[in-house]
């Protein structure tokens, strides 16, 4: 296991069924008593948000709490950022704190990189969501609910994903959820395929390990898993396609369309959703459709990666200690 | 970690021929693990007044094989189901920042729960009691149980806390220097007790 999650693709198909088999584990913590463990208790954990976010943020103070951990909650608006300090100022100032661990969500692309590796901070870095880069505890929370609902609770334990195949809609340009996901469930052997119009596809999505389809209809009938994505209009600057109806009337997921799935499949979303549009209220209220169950594998996700990477040997002991190779057994 | 440790040889084989690598002796074998596990029920029989309460909860890994076996024996004896779960304390160990984060089994607690009742914690080797503070720490989260009693299959002492075992298998006397590997059918392909000259890195596991 490494000491930042910056990426899905950073994470070998090992580490990615490690931190499934792990968030497992913690979900049954959810059903005690007591849904607390003393595992991160002295250690200091900072939520550095400066993009808006309800739903990542909570899972994230959520899942800190489980697990004893002292959680500071920054976000931009109302802070020094709103004065104009930097990053790197930010940064500095949370080290001089003696934070352990850093979850940032950044409207940059790649600013959780940059603090992971410029050495202004000691603390482990884990990405909740950089521009449209990546949002990887998104990815592994897709795949764990998934892996639960595809495989099984107890029959998916060390387990991937070999051979489902995902299909992903709507706006793959904007969405970091899109590229981790493909990223990930690539590393854990499913077939992904991307549907979107031609205008809300990036640049080089022919080198992803992805089929790409312009249309819905000819794959849903071969889809385990279709995971609606949202238009993230306040990313949009240009007119990406006629009107809103155009959009939801052939990339839209509605009763009809989901018919035509296979009788198992699961309808996601990452959330927010954006009813009548990328989604019908119909289908989002349905069955089938995994929403509220991906909010709560979130804490479960969270909890697990938080404690693989703070959870062992001390930070600093790890980096003096220069053989990784024997750190396994 | 023995989470992890070899899940080698599936076929459970009945010789008793002690084939073990380099100087590791075996002190039980799988029939005496048999009558130790039948003195041990028996026992808990005697001290609970029949067992009516009784949940057992066996520390992963072999534990919790230990502690299948002497439910299945408990039944025997008395007739009535006793329910057994599985008590995973990796996240309560005191010593998890001194090593790399590990895997962690199952917790799996039985239906009937665990408050007013009697909780045998099982588990294979008692050593330095760390791990039984841990099980302690966990119990408290999970329920209020009206007592809680401790069956270990070997006692090879070298207490660093002040914790002793209710019922024990077995008392070996060791050195720090020498190890303790219990093997069982379940996860080894074999029942037996090995006691072995010192391969450092076991030395303070348990």
């Amino acid at each position: 296991m490494m000491r930042h999650l910056i990426s899905a693709a950073d994470l070998t198909k090992d580490d990615a069924v490690r931190i499934l088999d792990t968030a497992e584990e913690m979900a049954r913590v959810a059903d005690r008593p007591i849904k607390k463990l003393p595992t991160l208790r002295g250690r200091t954990v900072v939520n550095l948000f400066f993009e808006d976010s309800t739903r990542t943020r909570i899972s994230f103070e959520a899942a800190e709490k489980r697990l004893s951990a002292d959680v500071i909650n920054f976000s931009a608006k109302g802070s020094s950022v709103s004065k104009g300090e930097s990053l790197k100022d930010t940064a500095q100032t949370l080290e001089a704190m003696g934070v352990d661990a850093v979850v940032i969500r950044h409207g940059a692309s790649g600013a959780p990189f940059r603090l992971a590796t410029s050495g202004w901070i000691d603390a482990a870095v884990v990405n909740a969501g950089d521009g449209t880069h990546q949002h990887p505890t998104q990815a592994l929370l897709d795949a764990f609910t998934m892996r639960r609902r595809l495989v099984g609770r107890d029959a998916g334990l060390g387990q991937d994903l070999a051979g489902k195949r995902v299909t992903l809609v709507g706006d793959i340009l904007h969405s970091r959820v899109a590229r981790s996901n493909v990223d990930l469930l690539h590393t854990l052997g499913a077939e992904v395929t991307l549907v979107a119009p031609p205008t809300l596809l990036p640049v080089g999505v022919g080198s992803w390990p992805c089929e790409v389809s312009y249309d819905l209809d000819r794959v849903l009938p071969a889809s385990d898993a279709v995971m609606m994505l949202r238009v993230q209009r306040e990313r949009m600057n240009a007119a990406f396609f006629p009107t809103e109806r155009e959009y939801s009337r052939r990339y839209g997921l509605d009763g009809e369309r989901m018919a035509r799935m296979p009788g198992h499949a699961l309808v996601m979303h990452p959330g927010p959703m954006v009813r009548g549009m990328e989604i019908t209220a119909e289908v989002a209220d349905s069955e089938r459709c995994t929403v509220v169950e991906q909010v709560a594998n979130g804490v479960s996700i969270r909890m697990a990666v938080l404690y693989l990477l703070l959870g062992g040997q001390d930070q600093t002991a790890q980096q003096t200690a220069p053989a990784p190779a024997t750190e396994e057994k | 970690m023995d989470a992890q440790s070899s899940s080698q040889s599936s076929a459970p084989r009945g010789s008793q021929r002690a084939s073990a690598p380099d100087s590791a002796r075996p002190v039980l074998e799988g029939p005496d693990i048999a009558r130790v596990l039948t003195r041990i029920a028996h026992e808990i029989v005697e001290r609970a007044k029949g067992a009516g309460d009784v949940v057992l909860l066996g520390i992963p890994t072999r534990g919790v094989f230990l502690a299948q076996r002497l439910g299945a024996k408990l039944q025997e004896i008395t007739g009535a189901r006793i329910p057994v779960g599985s008590l995973d304390i990796t996240m309560y160990r005191d010593d998890l920042r001194m090593r790399p984060p590990r895997a962690l089994a199952r917790t799996d607690i039985p239906a009937e729960g665990i408050d007013g009742r009697l909780v045998v914690l099982v588990d294979d080797v008692l050593f330095s009691g760390r791990t039984i503070r841990a099980a302690l720490d966990a119990l408290n989260d999970i329920g209020r149980p009206r007592a809680v009693q401790l069956a270990v299959l070997v006692d090879r002492g070298h207490r660093e806390l002040p914790i002793r075992a209710d019922y024990v298998g077995k008392n070996l006397p060791t050195s720090l220097r020498e190890t303790v590997k219990v093997q069982l059918a379940e996860e080894d392909g074999r029942d037996t007790v090995l006691l072995g000259a010192a391969a450092a890195e076991e030395t303070g596991e348990r």
